[in-house]
């Protein structure tokens, strides 16, 4: 009832600041389009999307724990144990792939109920504890493969981050990232919106204390989503070992990009409010904004500066808009 | 010790404090035990003596100047996420002001203290003023220095003169400077927070902002007033790391972790992530736990990555130690 009653009252500044976002986006799209109109074109669009599957489906994993009031920063790490992890259980035989991904997600499952379970059970600021999963899994990473992993994934393996259908009515060509983008998006968003568990998620965020007099069992939620954050960042992950070689920083400032974009996407840090279409939008945000810099020959390293600046004015304009709709 | 830290924990009383055990004198002790445990354990007695101490010591005090300064801004209920970036640019700013020439320490000293505090300035400003929340505020502005010296700078730049690398080797008998600075700065810390009226206006805040400001405390100075000193701190680390590696790269202070590893110290040291409880003794005591776990894991012969792996545990460990009798739900 009282949860019912909460949405009601952040619904129109809600819708207002996701078009936001979303519009943002579609300047940003809009002004790549006109630098380099390859990107216009339906196989252009096609590439760009593939491209910020990964982000995106982490920035809709991370949601789950911001809007919880949470912060999950273990993510990158995890993507880079995915990759490891994938290439020392293949070893490059193409018949491993199948158990292999079941064992990832098996250890990602372990590694959202760890995180979960020290915030729920022993009280730690998430902050501080999956600090230190941050850095116990890049350990296990690195020890896993010696320091130093070369290579690549199987074919099949990689599949899920390369293959594209051709041929396809309309857009002509479709990455299978989109595919699995699309469904862990629609996932998310049923997850968060439409459930009983994303009322609680919510309620939790907005005031643990009073989700817990209103019968909410506070620490499942927080184990929920500490899991769903570390399954999309295997999912993340898979993909991601697709897109490249296996080696030890694929997944550095991956869990800070994630934040950031579910920050530029208008979820409140400290929780209590945000949106998986916001997080979306924001991880597109962030992509465009990459590619725009690349396409102005901007060098790498200014990338961090305009991403920096970019954090800085989207929660600031928050701020201002919250203090302005109050 | 025990007693300054006890009565710089502010006014509310927490469990571990009535049972008589501050957080730094759990760790302080739990810290020699397990120094001269393990020392004894592997035989390496010579880790004993002055020399060992002084070299365990030595290993605090990258480390210790960044996680002082990082106190203050956890105590007014903020964070700092660009200390570590921040580092990186006071060490080549330092190294390439000076190029090699003694009489250019002076200019290039007072540089990068003046721009330290002009970054925490603005940290405190965007926190404060508009509201920004300050890991995003932080992160940003980290990002932002990080871009700007990476573009500029892609490796070693310039170098320090003989004469400033006694900041970090030079010794009064056979106490390290390095080791005296970082006791003379957490010393003047600990009389900040104690005796000033700055001091008690800092944990006012970090306690609560908003009755802060009711009893007519100017919130905002004190924010940037706490940032400054923290970017002032990182900006020594900087000056103490260009020092021992007698110049200054744009990735110093991101190899060092110092962002991350100065939080968990605090935090480990007994101040609260929220604000508004704890003091720099405990973080002094942290620093020295991280100290010892590293000499320890040298004298067992673990290697770099499982080292990883037990640090990581070691830090939530550390933490829970506090945390898992708190009635307060965490997230």
């Amino acid at each position: 009832m009282t949860l019912a009653l909460k949405d009601d009252v952040h619904r129109p500044a809600l819708m207002r600041r996701i078009n936001f976002a979303v519009v943002v986006f579609l300047v940003f799209y809009l002004v790549i389009g006109l630098l380099q109109p390859a990107y216009l074109e339906p196989a252009g669009i096609m590439n760009f999307l593939r491209r910020a599957a990964p982000l995106a489906i982490l920035a809709a994993g991370q949601v789950f724990v911001l809007v919880s009031g949470g912060f999950d920063l273990s993510v990158g790490s995890l993507v880079t144990l995915t990759v490891i992890g994938g290439s020392m259980l293949t070893a490059n035989d193409p018949s491993n792939t199948g158990w292999a991904i079941g064992v990832l997600y098996g250890i990602g499952l372990a590694v959202g109920l760890i995180n979960g379970a020290v915030v729920a059970y022993l009280r730690t600021p998430s902050i501080i504890a999956t600090l230190g999963a941050l850095l116990a899994i890049n350990g296990v990473a690195m020890t896993w493969c010696g320091g130093s992993p070369r290579g690549y994934l199987p074919e099949n393996f990689r599949m899920f981050g390369r293959f594209v259908f051709h041929d396809v009515p309309l857009v002509k060509i479709f990455p299978l990232a989109i595919l699995v983008f699309a469904v862990v998006a629609a996932l998310a968003w049923w997850g968060l919106h439409g459930t009983v568990f994303g009322r609680r998620v919510f309620a939790v965020g907005d005031n643990p204390r009073a989700a817990e007099l209103a019968g909410v069992h506070v620490d499942r939620v927080r184990l929920g989503v500490f899991v769903i954050s570390a399954l999309a960042a295997v999912t993340a992950g898979i993909l991601l070992g697709g897109f490249g070689g296996v080696s030890v920083d694929v997944g550095v400032g991956l869990e800070l990009q994630a934040i950031a974009a579910c920050v530029v996407g208008g979820v409140q840090l400290m929780g209590g409010r945000g949106t998986v279409v916001g997080a979306i939008a924001g991880a597109l945000i962030m992509t465009a904004l990459f590619t725009l810099l690349t396409l102005l020959g901007w060098p790498q390293p200014l990338k961090d500066t305009a991403q920096g600046l970019m954090l800085i004015i989207a929660v600031a304009l928050g701020a201002w808009r919250r203090r302005r709709t109050g | 010790m025990s007693r300054a830290s006890m009565s710089e924990a502010g006014a509310v009383a927490t469990p571990l404090r009535r049972r008589g055990l501050s957080p730094p004198v759990i760790l302080l002790v739990g810290s020699i035990a397990l120094y001269v445990g393990v020392a004894l354990f592997t035989g390496q007695s010579m880790m004993l003596h002055l020399d060992g101490i002084v070299g365990l010591l030595q290993r605090m005090v990258g480390l210790g100047l960044v996680a002082v300064g990082q106190t203050f801004a956890i105590l007014a209920g903020s964070i700092d996420l660009s200390v570590a970036n921040l580092i990186s640019v006071a060490a080549v700013l330092a190294s390439f002001i000076m190029q090699g020439r003694p009489e250019m320490m002076a200019p290039a000293v007072a540089a990068v203290l003046a721009i330290s505090a002009a970054v925490g300035v603005i940290n405190g400003a965007l926190i404060s003023r508009l509201q920004v929340n300050p890991l995003i505020a932080t992160l940003g502005v980290g990002l932002f220095l990080q871009g700007i010296l990476s573009a500029s700078f892609t490796n070693f730049a310039g170098s320090v003169p003989k004469e400033f690398q006694a900041v970090a080797y030079g010794t009064i008998s056979f106490a390290p400077f390095s080791v005296i600075g970082l006791f003379v700065l957490a010393l003047l810390g600990w009389l900040l927070l104690r005796a000033t009226k700055f001091g008690a206006h800092l944990y006012a805040v970090g306690g609560n902002a908003e009755g802060a400001r009711l009893a007519g405390i100017r919130t905002d100075f004190v924010m940037m007033g706490a940032h400054a000193l923290c970017s002032v701190c990182a900006g020594l680390t900087g000056l103490y790391l260009a020092s021992r590696l007698r110049s200054g790269a744009p990735w110093v202070g991101r190899d060092g972790v110092y962002d991350l590893e100065s939080i968990a110290v605090v935090v480990i040291g007994g101040t609260v992530l929220a604000g508004g409880r704890g003091g720099v003794w405990g973080t002094l005591a942290g620093v020295l736990l991280f100290a010892v776990l590293d000499a320890s894991f040298n004298m067992l012969g673990v290697s770099a990555y499982p080292k990883l792996v037990l640090r990581g545990a070691i830090v939530i460990a550390a933490v829970a130690v506090y945390t898992v009798r708190s009635k307060e739900l965490a997230a």
